[in-house]
């Protein structure tokens, strides 16, 4: 701890520095990555699945984008329980999600061809 | 040389010792309920995703969203969510209450709006012929939506009864571990709406 200490007023700007830039980059790239699929829908004429995807994989990339930069996860330095637990809610999460839309889209396609997209 | 994170959102390091020490523990458990809150929300968009199509002779997405409010309200919670962060900054860095006050007013100031511009946008949606009653679509859609707007609504709440405390108690540790919580709910409040801005408001518009 004395050693730490020693350095403590170096370490302490750095990271100073890297958590203020952390939050200004966060929020320069989550603007890059909500500006274009709002421009997509407005103003382009791109048939409407590739809109969708360019929608969806720009929300992707933010939702990293927000847990890297303002939630300050990263897979290096986190603790080992809060990454089983991030990890074993998101097995869940397709588990569940994932099964509603398989067995409900299935039942569609057999009784109610009308309510596919 | 980056000190090792002791849980999800800002550290506040050795600066605030006996409130780091704290956090530990209390931010674990609020993760906990943060993954939760996660799991009800993918539900309910999985679900959203079902009723799609289930108009029921009613309107559907394209007659009833517009992409104008969803935009501004877009612009608004993701400025407040780095608001929160340049707050949580003063938090650990500065010495004052001064401009972590000025951070969290701004941000307060910006989900009220957010909140305003959403209860129009529900009004103009019932309005419209799109009361939750009409089909399977508006019911999901009121499921979904609303919910994240209560989350903001209480977050608000939250934001105000921690400044009072604040301006009454001073920076104590109960203070300030509740505004790292806090925070943590407001980020990830900004991550649901990503998701519903992406696939309720543009992938309905698109």
């Amino acid at each position: 701890m004395s050693e730490t200490q020693r350095q403590s007023g170096v370490v302490d700007d750095k990271e100073r520095r890297r958590e203020l830039g952390s939050y200004l980059w966060g929020y320069g790239l989550a603007l890059a990555l909500t500006l274009p699929p709002f421009a997509l829908v407005a103003w382009s004429d791109w048939p409407r699945v590739t809109l969708l995807w360019a929608i969806g994989l720009c929300a992707l990339v933010q939702v990293v984008v927000h847990f890297r930069f303002f939630l300050h996860i990263s897979l290096a330095r986190q603790k080992r329980e809060d990454l089983h637990l991030i990890l074993f809610s998101t097995l869940i999460l397709i588990l569940m999600a994932g099964g509603t839309l398989w067995i409900i889209f299935n039942l569609y396609g057999r009784m109610a061809p009308a309510m596919l997209p | 040389m980056t000190t090792p994170s002791r849980h999800p959102g800002l550290n506040l390091g050795r600066a605030h010792p006996e409130a780091h020490h704290a956090c530990e523990g209390l931010v674990f458990g609020f993760w906990v309920f943060m993954m939760s809150d996660l799991i009800i929300f993918g539900l309910l968009f999985a679900n959203y995703v079902t009723q799609l199509d289930a108009l029921a002779g009613g309107p559907g997405p394209k007659d009833l969203f517009e992409m104008k409010s969803a935009f501004i309200e877009t612009m608004l919670l993701l400025t407040s969510s780095f608001t929160y962060g340049m707050a949580a900054y003063c938090l650990k860095y500065r010495n004052g209450r001064g401009a972590l006050l000025f951070w969290l007013v701004v941000t307060l100031a910006l989900g009220l709006s957010f909140i305003g511009f959403e209860l129009h946008d529900f009004r103009v949606t019932i309005d419209k012929g799109g009361a939750p009653s009409q089909s399977g679509f508006a019911s999901a859609f009121f499921g979904l939506v609303p919910l994240h707007g209560l989350h903001v609504a209480t977050a608000c709440l939250w934001m105000i009864v921690l400044i009072v405390q604040m301006l009454v108690y001073g920076l104590d540790t109960g203070v300030k571990t509740g505004l790292v919580r806090l925070g943590l709910l407001w980020h990830f409040l900004d991550i649901v709406w990503i998701g519903i801005f992406s696939l309720v408001y543009l992938g309905g518009l698109a």
